[in-house]
């Protein structure tokens, strides 16, 4: 059982002062397996804070990155699971899951695993998943009115995925569970 | 030298430590065969040890611990004989015949504590006996050792309240007369030591002196155990004696010996005594530090419950306080003057003001070191906040006096005195979690302008700390204002500091500064932009190096503000609504001038960025001219200051993606933008990034949602024209690599053929499709390709992504079912 956070679009300091304290309380070093990261963080400090949490970390490039060394697009394996990270502002059009369904196609991943819309979200999708943990600060944007501030905590245990959202809704942690387990194992042996 | 007398007292000690074993053995012996004759011989003997000048207190202290232990293993023996039947009394008269004086006071004490606890005399009798007694040694340091034996062995025999050796004829009284006698007696001794020996040993022996001051102090905390004393005995009997003392070292420890051990409520009530001390107190003892205690102790108190601050009022703790501390030094005729003045200035009302009389002491003491005043000054502020926390005003006072003492400084260089400040300014935040409470003070700023940019800078911190700590909202513009101005060391370059700052440490100020504005926040909407006007006018004195931290922060504050009004415009046409009220129309003038300031940085791609989130937001808000405006300084920025190619590829895509969702633009505008955004695609640098940007661009002539925006021959042009890129892009590496490179771009494009083909765009034929997939694997049979396994799981995984589709049936696997692969 491995666990892997998901998180991205903090844009401390541009659009939120900090991680929901709420969040600060739950997300303890020691507990988390990987951390991938969508981007825009957008400063050194919230880098360094979550290397803290977990010194395995993924990140992909936002457009408000400090850090001009994220690559745009990272694949990683992750016990039987491939998984993709991209930021997202470069699919176009944002968020649409046709768009982004072609670039894990591209990265040919089962996760796949992009931010930028602020908008959690998470599809099954053609034998794979494709998910958006939302902004963890819950951070202004223009593609999502009333942002939660949200993440995504993945449970991957041999061909089998518990994905957990994490949501703060009017000042409450709200949980959310979405089960997904890879049906032909040997999809990327041919490669 | 010094390494030979540290050696020779280390032989000293050996020799004294094996003398007083050997003839402990002898002693055990005697014990074990009940010879007290014996017994009390060679204990004498073993004590005689004691007798050494030799040794420094601290190797003295060793050799008495030993003879400490055997002594126990007397007094068990002497209880056993007590119980078989052996008179106590001539146990006591025998242990007299000791020939030297040292032994048979430590035998007389050891048997004496037996004597109390048999009862056989009234234990006042033989306290006083034994006190009186120890004063036939005035040798210092074996003189205290041996009171501090005394001290030890009675002090569960004294006849106390509730204590079984209190009697019809011994009573608390005598108990706290034999212990401050023993105490009296010990502090002469240790007064004395500093006159004995060289004067060039002076600075030894005052070290000497401090390490023997435990053994004094024991008998205040003994003192303090006794359950009889109340405050009324403490008050008359014990306090005079211990302040009654005039040596230096003395008084200053025995001060801070008192303010330890007894309880709040003892110094409280008896201030006058402990203050009156005050004056009496050498000069050169260290008063600052007395009194800091003493004010630490009681604000620690009154914090402690406030059903104790009543008891603070009906004392006037304050005036008595402060009052003293204005005695502390001669000036006092001056220091009167001085205050009929100040109270001219400050009526005082029912209750004294602190600072008339911390004012006094500070400008009494001219000589004192500002960082001593400002010490006190923080105590006090420490203090007026636990017992007052409701009376801001006997705070600010305090900051005031403050200022007045450091206006005759100038700006502060010692860095002391500037850590003390930064106690000082902290209190009022730690007390009340609020610098919104802090920045009613008055004084505040001014104790803050005497800062150098190094600690104003630090203290701003403190302050941002605090806010996102307590997560402080800071609502109106008068408090943001006032804020700023606290923190002008961040905000701004200040006249004539140009000093190297280190660019980590820079990043981080400015960061929290960003944060800082995150926090701030009016729910009313109309003060909410007067927030952000304020904001503004302080962050545009901020230079070149500090606006790319600010801007954006307060930009997204001003766009979460037109979220807002445009929610509430949705929802209500307000009859009230003015052309002086808040409107998005005027916030987006702001937002122009703001990201405009980032051009002198310059910072192009940050507010490109930026002026793209304002055009978005102005979309939303159907303002197709100041949308269309917003573009326009994005592109100017693109054209003009955008230059390195990977910044242009990501400024493109941020371009295409925003336009993608633009709708308030009429045809017109919408054609000059979107045909403008395909120019820029062609021309980046690279092929391949050229190809993405024009498929990307197909995206601007389908709006999925609008069917005013579906203009399917155009995204077939844009299609048509990454094709030819891809084309290009094939030739080029074949001309310069031998190799025609990977197939990527064209299994990218097919993609974009089947996404809009399944959207329905009838421009996009099976045929088309099916060339396209003919195409690609006959260049990946190719030998002229260059093998990648990526553009093969590609290609492998968007076949089978046809196969999903075409075996979903319904019009979407019809569509996909023409497809022959």
């Amino acid at each position: 059982m491995v666990l892997v956070l998901a998180l991205g679009d903090l844009h401390i300091p541009h659009r939120a002062p900090d991680l929901p304290a709420k969040f600060k309380s739950m997300l303890v070093p020691g507990k988390i397996q990987h951390i991938i990261c969508t981007g825009n963080l957008s400063i050194k400090e919230v880098h360094d804070y979550l290397r803290t949490l977990c010194p395995d970390l993924h990140i992909s490039r936002g457009e408000y990155d400090e850090d001009a060394r994220y690559p745009e697009t990272k694949t990683l394996t992750i016990g039987q699971f491939k998984l993709g990270l991209c930021h997202g502002h470069q699919v176009v059009p944002w968020g649409d899951l046709d768009s982004l369904a072609m670039l894990q196609r591209q990265l040919d991943v089962d996760i796949l695993v992009t931010g930028h819309t602020h908008q959690f979200t998470a599809y099954k999708h053609e034998g794979g998943v494709v998910i958006n943990p939302g902004s963890a600060t819950g951070a202004y944007s223009n593609i999502t009115y009333d942002v939660n501030p949200s993440f995504v905590l993945m449970d991957i245990d041999g061909l089998r995925v518990v994905v957990y959202v994490y949501e703060l809704i009017d000042g409450e942690v709200k949980v959310d569970k979405i089960d997904f387990k890879k049906t032909t194992a040997p999809t990327h042996s041919a490669h | 030298m010094i390494a030979e007398g540290v050696e020779n007292e280390e032989k000293w000690l050996a020799a004294g430590i094996a003398g007083l074993q050997q003839n402990a053995f002898y002693m055990h012996r005697a014990l074990d065969s009940n010879n007290l004759r014996d017994a009390l011989k060679y204990s004498a003997q073993m004590l005689s040890e004691l007798r050494t000048s030799k040794l420094s207190p601290h190797k003295y202290y060793e050799l008495y611990m030993r003879a400490f232990d055997e002594l126990r293993k007397l007094e068990m023996f002497f209880k056993e004989e007590a119980r078989r039947g052996c008179s106590i009394i001539d146990l006591y008269e025998l242990v007299q015949h000791a020939g030297n004086i040292l032994p048979r006071l430590y035998l007389l004490c050891t048997v004496g504590s037996v004597y109390i606890k048999s009862k056989e005399a009234p234990a006042k009798d033989v306290l006083k006996d034994l006190v009186e007694m120890c004063r036939g040694i005035q040798h210092p340091v074996r003189g205290l050792f041996l009171r501090s034996y005394l001290s030890q062995v009675s002090r569960d025999k004294l006849p106390d309240i509730g204590s079984e050796y209190e009697g019809d004829a011994d009573t608390v009284v005598d108990a706290v007369e034999f212990v401050l006698q023993n105490f009296t007696e010990m502090n002469k001794l240790w007064v004395r030591m500093q006159h004995q020996g060289p004067a060039r040993e002076k600075e030894k022996r005052e070290k000497e002196r401090s390490e023997l001051r435990d053994l004094v102090g024991k008998n205040l905390h003994v003192l303090s155990q006794i359950e009889g004393v109340d405050l009324d005995m403490y008050k008359d009997t014990v306090l005079p004696r211990v302040v009654n003392c005039k040596d230096e070292i003395a008084q200053f420890y025995l001060m801070d010996c008192i303010i330890q051990v007894f309880p709040d409520e003892y110094h409280l009530q008896t201030l006058e005594i402990l203050l009156g001390a005050c004056p009496q107190l050498q000069p050169s003892v260290d008063i600052k530090t007395v009194l800091s205690r003493l004010m630490e102790r009681l604000s620690n108190y009154a914090a402690s419950s406030a059903e104790v601050l009543p008891e603070f009022l009906q004392v006037e703790a304050f005036s008595k306080l402060n009052n003293a501390i204005g005695k502390s030094r001669g000036f006092y005729d001056a220091l009167s003057l001085r205050l009929s003045l100040l109270k001219c200035c400050f009526p005082v009302k029912s209750f004294p003001y602190p600072n008339l009389y911390k004012f006094q002491v500070i400008e009494a003491q001219v000589d004192m070191p500002i960082f001593g005043a400002v010490t006190l000054y923080s105590s006090l502020l420490t203090f007026t906040l636990h017992v007052h926390p409701d009376r801001l005003d006997y705070a600010d006072q305090v900051l005031g006096a403050c200022v007045k003492k450091l206006s005759s400084k100038g700006k502060l260089d010692d860095s002391k005195a500037t850590k003390q400040i930064v106690a000082l300014l902290s209190a009022p935040l730690e007390k009340y979690n609020d610098i919104v409470t802090a920045l009613k003070l008055s004084n505040y700023p001014r104790v803050m302008e005497y800062l150098d940019l190094e600690t104003n800078k630090i203290m701003a911190t403190v302050i941002i700390q605090s806010i996102m700590k307590n997560n402080t909202h800071i609502s109106t513009a008068d408090k943001v204002e006032a804020l700023f101005e606290l923190m002008t060391g961040l905000i701004k370059d200040l006249d004539g500091a140009e000093e190297e700052v280190d660019e980590d440490d820079f990043k981080d100020e400015q960061n929290s500064v960003a944060r800082l504005i995150q926090m701030l926040y009016n729910d009313d909407q109309e003060q909410m932009f007067q927030i952000i006007c304020t904001v503004k006018k302080h962050i545009m004195t901020g230079g070149p190096r500090r606006l790319p931290f600010t801007v954006p922060p307060l930009v997204f504050s001003s766009l979460k503000l037109v979220r807002r009004l445009q929610g509430s415009q949705d929802q209500e046409e307000n009859p009230f609504a003015d052309e002086s009220s808040t409107s998005p129309k005027k916030i987006f003038q702001l937002l122009n001038q703001t990201i405009e300031a980032l051009l002198i940085v310059p910072a192009p791609e940050l507010a490109l960025r930026l002026y793209l989130q304002c055009a978005e937001a102005a979309n939303d808000c159907d303002l197709e001219p100041v949308a269309y405006e917003f573009f326009t300084q994005a592109y100017i920025l693109y054209e003009e200051e955008v230059s390195d190619s990977k910044a242009q590829v990501t400024a493109l895509h941020l371009i295409i993606g925003t336009l993608q969702r633009m709708h308030v633009f009429g045809v017109e505008n919408r054609d000059t933008l979107t045909h403008k955004a395909t120019g820029y695609s062609a021309k980046l640098l690279k092929k391949p990034d050229q190809c993405r940007a024009v498929y990307s661009c197909a995206h601007l002539f389908w709006v999925d949602d609008q069917d005013n925006m579906k203009d399917g021959e155009r995204v077939l042009i844009c299609l048509k024209r990454a094709l030819r890129i891809a084309n290009a892009a094939q030739q080029m590496s074949n001309a310069a690599r031998g190799n025609t490179g990977s197939v990527s771009l064209f299994v990218e494009i097919l993609n974009k053929y089947l996404y809009f083909y399944e959207k329905g765009n009838p421009q996009i034929t099976v045929a088309a499709i099916q060339s396209l997939i003919e195409l690609i694997t006959t260049e990946m049979q190719s030998d002229n390709s260059a093998s990648d396994p990526g553009a093969d799981a590609f290609l492998a995984s968007t076949l089978r992504y046809l196969q999903f589709q075409k075996q979903k049936g319904g019009a979407i696997g019809e569509k996909y079912e023409a497809i022959k692969v």
